[in-house]
């Protein structure tokens, strides 16, 4: 009886914040899965009832069925990867260049005073600043697309990260950086134990903005070098609306779609993870 | 000057003439106003005053985070600080953070699981070692900070107000635990509270601090043996006594 006391005093004493899904199966999984697919569903019937509606002959806009067979056949074609293979690289390697550039100008910024001063609001102006308006300046500077191209993709997200960066380390209490310094970290140490994880949420918010920005700044950059040879996903939608071939079009628009939900859908289980650790209620 | 110099190696923080002045709506706000006092190794010294009475202040210099503006306050060897919110990281768990503390002081990976286990079990968290802060209570939370103290392996410990927000029985425990750690360790511990019963219960010294700005006023040795209880009339009488001077120095103050 006593311990029985004693371990449900001790259970008590602790709140264990159990994470929704921990408890959810199957069942859990198509509770949080219906209302999207519903919503994909119900789109899928608008978009068939205007081809219905004779609004457009069919060659101008295929129905849904036209272009999932569409998409089976695309699959089944090496070039179709390829395109998509090159689009990838091209973003995961500018987008690269970005999260490391990012990185290194927040922390200048946020070591430096007079840095920030003198670069604080510029960061905010460029943030805003459709990056594609880069892409003339780029392609004399640099004589190559592939080299425009990651100017374009850099300037699209770098400003993001190192922004969402650099609001998380202004942000972190400052009581934790009082107890990090009372333990001896000083400088980089503080930054690199304290301050850099505890910006790490708003880094991750960083990350998943300069994701949008890098993806969006791409595909305006490979549909205006379309005329390269190189195939990608923007040369293939150029090429599509050249012949035309609407179905074509509508399959690479999907992939486009799909592909930036995907990864966005990443960082936002990254985040949730963050959020899960931090007992901050990431369960939804 | 060798005489002095023995002096001083008794000593394990020694504050003299300390003023700290803070920029506040274009002028200088006093919190401490000229304070001298001495502390001596191991002992257990608490300091009482409303609030206001710079008694945070006092501590943030000794620790390193705020500049005296005149004055002086030594402290002979390292320094570990408890704050009122256990302020733990919260991205590690409660061994995380106490390794952290352990690694800041160039301790090596390897041997700083054990260790931070080994201080987990000194402050009776077996068991909660790979919890996050946010799974632990208040007073776990506060055993943690205090095991992380320890980890720094410091020569004088700076609470404060580290109970003020537990519930009484939390409190009662962590007293006892405070009291064990600084007889085992010899620890000097310089202890900030605005509860009189709090400090006769845990203090060899009682250092009764007038309100803004701060400066001690008064000081009472507790002669009580220990280990005391906080619902001794004997201390009781005491604390009354501390109580009534702070009522006097606040209302003097005004």
């Amino acid at each position: 009886m006593a311990a029985e006391i004693v371990s449900r005093l001790a259970s008590a004493e602790v709140a264990l914040p159990t994470p929704r899904w921990a408890h959810r199966g199957a069942a859990g999984l198509w509770s949080s899965l219906w209302p999207k697919l519903g919503a994909v569903l119900v789109a899928l019937v608008i978009w068939q009832v205007v081809v219905l509606s004779g609004w457009k002959p069919e060659s101008a806009l295929p129905g849904p069925w036209s272009v999932l067979r569409r998409l089976t056949v695309d699959l089944q074609h090496p070039n179709f990867y390829a395109a998509i293979g090159v689009t990838l690289r091209r973003a995961a390697f500018g987008y690269g260049i970005a999260a490391v550039a990012g990185f290194l100008v927040a922390m200048l910024v946020a070591r430096i005073k007079l840095l920030r001063r003198a670069v604080g609001s510029l960061l905010v102006g460029l943030q805003s600043m459709p990056s594609i308006v880069w892409f003339p300046l780029a392609i004399l500077l640099l004589e190559r697309s592939e080299g425009a191209i990651t100017v374009v993709v850099l300037m699209g997200a770098a400003p993001a990260i190192a922004a969402g960066l650099l609001t998380g380390m202004d942000h972190v209490h400052p009581q934790l950086i009082r107890v990090g310094r009372t333990m001896g970290a000083d400088g980089l140490g503080l930054y690199r134990h304290v301050v850099l994880p505890a910006a790490l949420p708003a880094l991750v918010g960083g990350l998943k903005q300069g994701w949008a920005f890098a993806w969006r700044s791409l595909m305006s950059a490979e549909l205006l070098v379309a005329a390269t040879n190189q195939t990608s996903i923007g040369q293939q939608l150029q090429s599509a609306r050249n012949l035309p071939d609407t179905q074509q079009l509508v399959v690479l628009m999907l992939v486009i779609f799909v592909i930036g939900v995907v990864i966005d859908s990443l960082f936002g289980a990254f985040d949730r993870a963050i959020r899960w650790r931090w007992g901050l209620g990431g369960d939804s | 000057m060798g005489k002095l110099l023995a002096l001083s190696e008794k000593h394990a923080l020694r504050v003299d003439r300390l003023s700290v002045a803070f920029p506040h709506d274009n002028q200088l706000l006093l919190a401490l106003d000229g304070t001298s006092f001495e502390v001596m190794r191991g002992e257990f010294v608490c300091v009482v005053g409303a609030s206001g009475s710079g008694k945070s202040t006092l501590l943030n210099v000794l620790a390193g985070l705020d500049r005296p503006s005149a004055g002086r306050a030594h402290v002979h060897g390292r320094v570990a600080m408890i704050f009122q919110e256990a302020n733990l990281l919260p991205w590690l768990t409660a061994a995380g953070n106490v390794e952290l503390a352990l690694e800041l002081r160039g301790i090596k990976a390897p041997e700083r699981r054990a260790l931070a286990y080994e201080l987990l079990a000194r402050v009776h968290l077996v068991g909660f070692e790979r919890r996050r802060p946010h799974e632990l209570s208040g007073g776990m939370k506060q055993r943690v900070a205090l095991a992380r103290a320890l980890a720094q392996d410091a020569d004088v410990l700076l609470l404060d107000e580290p109970f003020a927000a537990l519930d009484a029985i939390s409190r009662d425990l962590l007293h006892e635990e405070l009291e064990r750690i600084w007889k085992e360790s010899r620890l000097t511990v310089l202890f900030v509270t605005h509860n009189a019963r709090e400090a006769v219960r845990l203090g060899d010294r009682v250092l009764v601090f007038t309100s803004s700005p701060g400066r001690v006023a008064h000081e009472v040795h507790v002669d009580l043996p220990r280990p005391r209880s906080l619902d001794s009339p004997d201390l009781a009488v005491i604390a009354g006594s501390i109580t009534e001077r702070l009522k006097h120095e606040i209302t003097n103050g005004r």
